[in-house]
């Protein structure tokens, strides 16, 4: 065994539809709701939830860290395991400013017009989720 | 008696609906493929959830009370059921059974002066159910799957409804309905308790001999396992439906690959009676012919 297949541990990103994303890594950031966790081979186990943000996954090959957007979701962390669990996962590179920039302009608007404690939540969801991708781009916070 | 030509044009029609059955075996075969493709993929997430679901439940305190998605509101007045069917026809019992089998249940649940409320996915069960119990109906979600995939938005489109109605105090338990995929020949209509959530029990055993034998350290939580627990169930309410969208869908197609398989063989029989007959007729007639030809030879 290399030193790098030492430091691995299998790390899975799973959604309901499908496994997006098995393979060993070396180190992962998690995005946890109270604050982020960086998660190396040996980590005591632990169940956290993960609130909208980015995960970044470095793998043995010591290249550039993947980066990737959750819409928030579970994380089961374990000492030779990571599964995040995530009901929406997309690649932090395939995130356009511009559109979001009109999705949000466009909640904010709906937010307006609903009525209703429970739609009134789902939009206020929503607009967290559009901010959260939109810092994941642009790289600084978007109160 | 029909002639020749009715039995001609007979064959001919049939000929073309068993090409038909046919084709839509087919189609269905190759869409059950996708279907159960489609399920197998799901497996991964709902046995992850299922897993830290068990975890997190084997951790509470004891004396901690749980969420009422676990508990339950402390009645069971009102009974929601959602039942998961299919937009189209031509399958064979596969609605069918079903219908039966909720009506039976709200039957008994009225008889037992229970109030009880619907929700349906799948136009088809929907249009049986509108005839009895059209009041009950509270929603009805049509076009799932359509494009040849089922997206989780669906089931949580759904999940999102039923969280509401359930914080509103509108219902005390809810019970999904569908029609569960044991194999290609058989879908055995099935109920699941989704509310109060009932834990499956070898899944939480299982998961207990894993923290036995597995790491020594025990489970952080964070937040706390009440509060993982509270944001757990919703979603866990959403991989069931999920899932049950996805069986019902798997079931679907296998029914109708079954009915037409039935259907395509059928008309090969309907065929081949009715050559017979043809075959005699035209004989028959030729026998006619034949006997007028010689009668009047005979008379000159």
């Amino acid at each position: 065994m290399t030193d790098a297949a030492l430091k691995t541990f299998s790390f899975k990103l799973v959604s309901p539809e499908k496994i997006l994303m098995d393979e060993p890594a070396v180190q992962v950031v998690v995005p946890g709701e109270e604050g982020d966790l960086g998660v190396l081979k040996g980590h005591s186990p632990f169940v956290v939830t993960v609130r909208p943000g980015v995960v970044s996954i470095t793998k043995e090959d010591g290249a550039e860290a993947h980066k990737i957007f959750i819409a928030g979701g579970f994380a089961d962390i374990s000492s030779e395991n990571c599964t995040i669990l995530a009901e929406e996962a997309i690649a932090v590179s395939e995130l356009k400013q511009d559109d979001l920039e009109k999705k949000l302009a466009d909640l904010k608007e709906d937010l307006g017009m609903v009525s209703g404690d429970h739609d009134k939540k789902r939009v206020e969801n929503a607009i967290k989720v559009v901010k959260a991708k939109l810092s994941a781009v642009t790289g600084h916070l978007h109160a | 008696m029909p002639s020749l030509k009715d039995y001609r044009d007979r064959i001919a029609s049939v000929k073309s609906t068993r090409k038909i059955t046919s084709a839509m075996k087919m189609v269905a075969a190759s869409k059950l493929k996708k279907a159960q493709s489609q399920a197998e993929a799901s497996q991964p997430y709902a046995t992850a959830m299922a897993e830290m679901l068990a975890r997190v439940a084997a951790s509470l305190p004891a004396d901690f009370a749980g969420p009422k998605l676990l508990v339950g509101t402390g009645a069971d007045q009102t009974h929601l059921l959602i039942v998961v069917s299919s937009d189209r026809g031509l399958c064979g019992g596969f609605n069918g059974n079903l219908a039966r089998r909720v009506k039976k249940e709200v039957v008994a649940l009225k008889e037992a002066g229970k109030t009880v409320k619907i929700i349906c996915a799948g136009r088809k069960v929907y249009d049986v159910l509108k005839l009895e119990f059209a009041k009950d109906i509270l929603k009805t979600y049509t076009g799932i799957g359509q494009k040849g995939r089922i997206d989780f938005s669906s089931a949580r489109e759904i999940t999102d409804f039923v969280l509401a109605q359930f914080e509103d105090g509108a219902f005390d338990v809810c019970t999904l309905m569908y029609n569960e995929f044991k194999n290609v020949l058989t879908q055995t209509p099935t109920a699941q308790q989704l509310i109060p959530f009932k834990m499956p029990e070898a899944a939480a055993s299982e998961a207990q001999d894993k923290t036995v034998a597995g790491p020594v350290a025990p489970y952080g939580f964070e937040p706390e396992e009440s509060v993982i627990l509270g944001q757990l169930l919703p979603r866990n309410l959403g991989v069931q439906l999920f899932r049950a969208l996805l069986d019902s869908a798997a079931g679907e197609q296998a029914a109708r690959m079954t009915a037409m398989d039935n259907a395509t063989r059928n008309a090969g029989d309907m065929i081949n009676n009715l050559s017979i007959q043809y075959n005699r007729a035209r004989q028959a007639f030729i026998t006619k012919e034949l006997i007028e030809i010689i009668s009047g030879a005979e008379a000159v």
